[in-house]
């Protein structure tokens, strides 16, 4: 679901490709809803299963990925700092998960060309958080609870709760890149 | 008739397990508690910058600090590899395992801040996670007296994956220097979570120069560099790097670094190294004279 406010989006997954082309480069989101996490190991296993044909442990449908490996919970905590990692190490183990209907990603830093293209042809977003603020952005978490490959600790793919999240597109799936654009706005050299 | 005269030398004893609690303290402290003099730099920043979204990107990162230090969490959940400095003075004795104590002091401080593993100790299989971020990386120096300093730095990946080593040729000069350090901080972007502080080492040798780049990491923001002609260079390029319009966060603005330091030392004829190492806005560094 999305809804358009005055100077934000309001996003809840699961998502369509025609709620997903609605998001543009720049828009301010704040997502409520479930969120799934994986980052490198993770990928890496979830292509293993898909480049096998084989069932995954996750249904990928319309959801959006958290790239992030959050620090133990303390007592009375429910997840520890759980800011973004840089999304640009999961470039090459993307675009099997979008085949496989996943329609966003959180994370920080660039993506390169190639999955510029990739978010076009699947429709899917990249979205950023502002990455170092683990503290702040697991104050917006309300539940979690570890879905598959417990195995891989911090790495392990967990269901989160978020209110209110605050992310920012990066690329939507017009081929917009909003890094790009900042720097370019800014840039006085 | 000989005269033997036994010279005893006054050595200080410091303990191992003081040694261990220092960097068990250290390490989960500086997770929690941003670096004073970068927190100070970023709200000098903020009034500052350009774009209304950077300063509000700038207030979050401030928003963050003051959680984690409220609720004594890590303020960035990439607890970083841990780097300890150590300068030993040469009148200091250690009663025990010097290095062993450093190491279970990163152990001890692991699990007091309830921080994250994030070292695997094979980086071939990359597994097992050694699940107390040991063992750290550790460089030791001898120097006159009879103190012990140790600072540790949390060093996180994003940011040190960013960061990079040139062999410049002598004939480069202050240039090609410019433009290495330019050319990393754009490249590191919106991936290494800027504001940085971004650390150069000059000369030395492949190995040393990198460590000099860590080592300018630790300089507090706002002194000046003891060499007028590196004190004159760093002013220019923190004002070059700001031109670059990456901004916090990488999404645009005036605020790319708040700071850029240069270390250097004596260097072969033949070689040029330029080494610079990013550092992110979960700025962490803490250090203690034992």
């Amino acid at each position: 679901m999305i809804r358009r406010e005055a100077d934000v989006v309001r996003v809840t997954p699961p998502l369509s490709d025609a709620e997903v082309l609605e998001l543009r480069a720049g828009d301010a989101v704040r997502i409520t809803g479930v969120l799934l996490t994986g980052r490198d190991a993770a990928h890496k296993r979830l292509n293993e299963l898909i480049n096998a044909n084989q069932p995954l442990p996750v249904d990928l449908k319309g959801q959006i990925i958290y790239y992030v490996g959050p620090t133990p919970a303390k007592p009375g905590q429910v997840i520890g700092s759980a800011g973004p990692t840089t999304g640009g190490r999961m470039d090459s183990t993307t675009e099997p998960l979008l085949r496989m209907g996943l329609k966003g990603a959180i994370g920080k830093g660039e993506r390169g060309p190639a999955m510029r293209e990739a978010f076009k042809k699947h429709v899917a977003v990249y979205f950023g958080a502002i990455g170092g603020s683990g503290a702040y952005l697991a104050k917006r978490i309300t539940a979690q609870e570890i879905v598959a490959y417990p195995e891989l600790g911090t790495e392990a793919i967990r269901r989160l709760t978020v209110e209110d999240f605050p992310v920012v597109v990066i690329n939507d799936a017009h081929g917009a890149d909003f890094y790009e654009e900042g720097r370019r706005k800014y840039a006085t050299t | 008739m000989i005269t033997r005269i036994l010279e005893c030398p006054v050595m200080r004893e410091i303990s191992a397990s003081d040694i261990t609690k220092a960097v068990r303290d250290l390490y989960s402290t500086c997770c929690i508690e941003v670096r004073p003099d970068y927190k100070a730099a970023l709200e000098k920043a903020r009034t500052k910058e350009a774009s209304p979204l950077g300063r509000q990107i700038l207030g979050t990162m401030l928003e963050n600090y003051r959680i984690a230090e409220t609720e004594r969490s890590p303020m960035c959940q990439d607890t970083g590899f841990p780097v300890v400095f150590v300068e030993i003075g040469q009148d200091v004795r250690v009663d025990g395992d010097l290095k062993g104590a450093i190491q279970e002091g990163l152990r001890q401080g692991t699990k007091q801040g309830f921080l994250r593993g994030s070292l695997v100790r094979d980086p071939l299989s990359r597994a097992p996670n050694t699940g107390d971020n040991t063992p750290g990386i550790v460089h030791f120096d001898i120097v006159p007296g009879d103190k012990l300093r140790i600072d540790v730095l949390a060093k996180g990946g994003g940011s040190e994956n960013k960061s990079r080593l040139y062999m410049l040729k002598p004939n480069d000069g202050l240039d090609g220097i410019r433009n290495a350090v330019r050319e990393t901080v754009s490249l590191a972007g919106p991936d290494a979570c800027p504001p940085f502080v971004v650390g150069v080492g000059v000369g030395g040798t492949f190995d040393k120069c990198a460590e000099l780049a860590k080592k300018a990491l630790m300089r507090t923001i706002g002194s000046a560099n003891a060499e007028p002609a590196a004190d004159k260079l760093e002013k220019e390029l923190e004002v070059e790097l700001n031109k670059l319009g990456v901004g916090p966060q990488g999404m645009g603005g005036s605020t790319t670094a708040v700071a850029v330091f240069i270390e250097t030392h004596p260097v072969h004829i033949a070689s040029f190294p330029v080494a610079v190492n990013i550092q992110c806005n979960a700025n962490r560094h803490k250090g203690t004279d034992l």
